[in-house]
């Protein structure tokens, strides 16, 4: 096995994600949890398992990125802006615009050719178009995160939801579903009312450059293709798209 | 009257200068912390902080004896105050006084007594604060003088029409409102015709509530002052066109207190004359208002009173300076434009051009010009919710910026007075990743 030379761990306001990298910069090994509000304490257990697994040294660099980037032990501190799109350049090695919906914010990465960061754009300081906002949602219609991809494709027709405020959004969804509407349909009509708040958040970005997903969402094929028709371009899922904040970190302090 | 003008005169001429000494000693006899100093990023502190302190602290500690002892204006920052100075008048600015507020974090506190009154938590902080402060006599300046006239301009915003009637109607003294109409590209004779005449009125007004009749000289004497002063605080912010910075700009905001409050008056000008000197003579000595700076910044739009302290720490701390800010620049654009030689119409010229009663193409151009001439590599708009027409426009503001000044440009959104519309994590977050993306 390749000597292991760095880690990047990213800690999501929902999920917890690290990856281990040898010299080349390839993934040896990675975790993803469910975020434990005791960072210290889940990173702590999280990476004595990967030293173990990889045979990593104790004193292995570690990059750290995300919300809770500030409560990890690390050698660098990077915020996910910087860490995704270094994470993406070190996939595509070109120049895009990276598309990263997480549980808080979403971000909108215009990646320059060299891999720098050109420019971004993020939801307001609220949480509409977030993750959070599907999630709270599809926590009103019993919905699982996971179900609502195969949901929404089985929906013959979305009902449109207007808002992508959460808040606006729940009492919306509220009268929908009073009204009859089908959970299939509204689940669909939130993927597009999501999509369409990401669209015009990259609107200005998208003029012919290619346009990547990573995060958790991207792993939700129906929120991919619905992020393609809003945008009118084909949105490319980058391979494994929840690391790819942790890759970036890791590069990050790759000796 | 007479024991109030009295309790006045001691207050601004003993009482005041006394306590400011008094907090000197005070600080002078306080044990030292032991220990090793903590490392900071900023240079030394200039010496004119003190002197700052000290005018500031007797304007307030005046103020609290004004009403009953001289006429008392409330007026707006934009408002043309010279035409008061010469009839004696007290002036209180809300818009500075809540800024106090909301460096002191009572803007919630006060916003909460209005909003169950019926105002709406999207109105202006400042109003909400003042107002707030108008029903509760809560304030961190220990009081403020009752107003015998109500002056507003509506070059800065639309809100202060409205704030200015509810405390007309509060305290039922006249309110003087001068109409300002919105410039594309250059005012027009006529405008300006309408700006003057409305002063002409003002004059009435204030020489009828004082009962004394202004003379011209007085007028042009006070005018003079004014754009003296102007051009001295505009030599304050050039200094910063060298490299290192003399100060930040969040140094800028502190300072701009008494170009916005006591414009017009000879304290004024001591003031920023010694300011400017001590500036120039950091910038001969290569001190710079940061121990290292690397990147030089432009700030757009009121700062974020109630969090300067978190945001200046977390810039320095990466060598990042805003070595010029729109806002405290529009004390120095308007000021000099004022003539002693006509009072009256250059007034209504300079006070019609102010930043934010001018077209997109003007701000986009000052915007351009500052950047060139302070030779910063970035900007970061604040998106003001308190301050919409400061706000509105921005996102194409950053869109040229970056094409024709080629510099990175950032949106943050927050407020300058409420801290329950700002959210300090995500704002640290963006401006952190902002900070990285020029490595």
């Amino acid at each position: 096995m390749t000597r292991p030379a760095a880690i990047g761990v990213d800690v999501g306001s929902t999920t917890w994600k690290a990856v281990v990298l040898d010299a080349s910069g390839d993934v040896l090994d990675r975790i993803v949890e469910i975020g434990n509000p005791r960072i210290e304490e889940q990173t702590t257990k999280n990476l004595a398992v990967l030293k173990e697994r990889t045979g990593a040294a104790t004193d292995i660099p570690v990059g750290a990125t995300g919300y809770g980037r500030k409560r990890v032990a690390a050698s660098r501190v990077l915020t996910e802006i910087t860490c995704h799109a270094k994470g993406a350049f070190r996939v595509m090695r070109s120049a895009g615009i990276l598309i990263d919906i997480g549980g808080q914010d979403s971000k909108i990465i215009h990646v320059e050719p060299d891999g720098r960061v050109r420019d971004f754009a993020m939801n307001d300081k609220c949480a509409a178009g977030t993750g959070r906002f599907l999630e709270v949602i599809l926590g009103r219609l019993h919905v699982s995160f996971d179900d609502a991809p195969a949901l929404a494709a089985r929906s013959m027709r979305s009902v449109a939801v207007s808002s992508t405020c959460t808040v606006f959004a729940e009492s919306e969804v509220i009268s929908l579903v009073a009204q009859g509407e089908s959970v299939e349909g509204i689940v669909a009509g939130l993927h597009a009312s999501l999509a369409s708040r990401i669209a015009s958040l990259a609107g200005k970005f998208a003029n012919g450059t290619s346009i990547w997903m990573s995060g958790g969402v991207a792993l939700n094929s129906v929120m991919v293709d619905a992020i393609s028709k809003a945008m009118g371009a084909n949105v490319r899922v980058l391979p494994e798209p929840q690391f790819v904040g942790a890759l970036g970190a890791a590069l990050s302090v790759l000796p | 009257m007479i024991t109030r003008r009295i309790q006045y005169e001691i207050a601004g001429n003993v009482v005041g200068p006394f306590l400011t000494s008094l907090d000197k000693w005070r600080k002078k006899l306080r044990p030292k912390k032991k220990g090793p100093k903590k490392e900071h990023p900023f240079g030394p502190p200039l010496e004119s902080v003190n002197r700052l302190k000290d005018i500031m602290t007797r304007y307030y500690f005046q103020g609290r004896y004004a009403d009953g002892a001289v006429p008392v204006a409330w007026v707006t920052s934009g408002f043309p105050v010279e035409i008061f100075r010469p009839l004696g008048f007290w002036t209180v600015y809300p818009e500075n006084h809540a800024a106090i507020c909301s460096v002191q974090r009572v803007v919630p506190e006060l916003s909460d007594v209005v909003e169950k009154e019926g105002y709406a938590r999207d109105l202006c902080g400042y109003a909400r604060a003042d107002i707030g402060s108008v029903m509760t006599g809560k304030t961190p300046v220990g009081r403020l003088p009752k107003p015998d006239l109500l002056a507003c301009c509506t070059n800065i915003c639309q809100t202060v029409l409205y704030w200015y009637r509810a405390l007309a109607e509060h305290f039922k003294i006249p309110l003087v409102l001068i109409d300002t109409p919105y410039v594309y590209g250059e005012a027009p004779e006529h405008h300006r015709q309408y700006v003057k005449d409305q002063l002409l009125e003002l004059l009435e007004v204030a020489q009828k509530i004082t009962g004394k009749t202004i003379e011209p000289e007085a007028l042009a004497e006070v005018t003079r002052k004014a754009n003296i002063g102007s051009k001295l605080w505009g030599r304050c912010l050039d200094a910063s066109k060298n490299k290192p910075a003399p100060w930040t700009g969040f140094d800028e905001f502190f300072h701009m207190a008494p170009i916005v409050s006591l414009r017009g008056s000879d304290e004024c000008n001591d003031y920023y004359r010694g300011l400017a000197e001590e500036l120039e003579d950091r910038v001969k000595r290569g001190v710079g208002g940061l121990k290292k700076e690397t990147h030089r910044l432009m700030w757009d739009n009121l700062p974020i009173w109630f969090n300067v302290r978190g945001m200046s720490d977390l810039l320095a701390q990466n060598g990042f300076n805003f070595v010029c800010t729109t806002y405290t620049n529009a004390w120095y654009e308007a000021g000099k434009v004022i003539d002693e030689r006509d009072p009256m119409g250059s007034a209504a010229k300079a006070y019609t051009h102010i930043i934010l009663n001018e077209d997109l193409p003007k701000r986009l151009s000052l915007m351009k010009r500052l950047a060139r001439e302070y030779d910063v590599v970035g900007a970061v708009l604040h998106s003001d919710r308190s301050c919409k027409p400061y706000s509105i426009g921005q996102y194409d503001l950053k869109d040229r910026l970056q094409a024709e000044a080629n510099i990175r440009v950032m949106v943050l959104e927050a407020d300058h007075a409420d801290p329950r519309a700002f959210s300090a994590e995500q704002a640290d977050n963006r401006l952190t990743a902002f900070m990285e993306s020029f490595a």
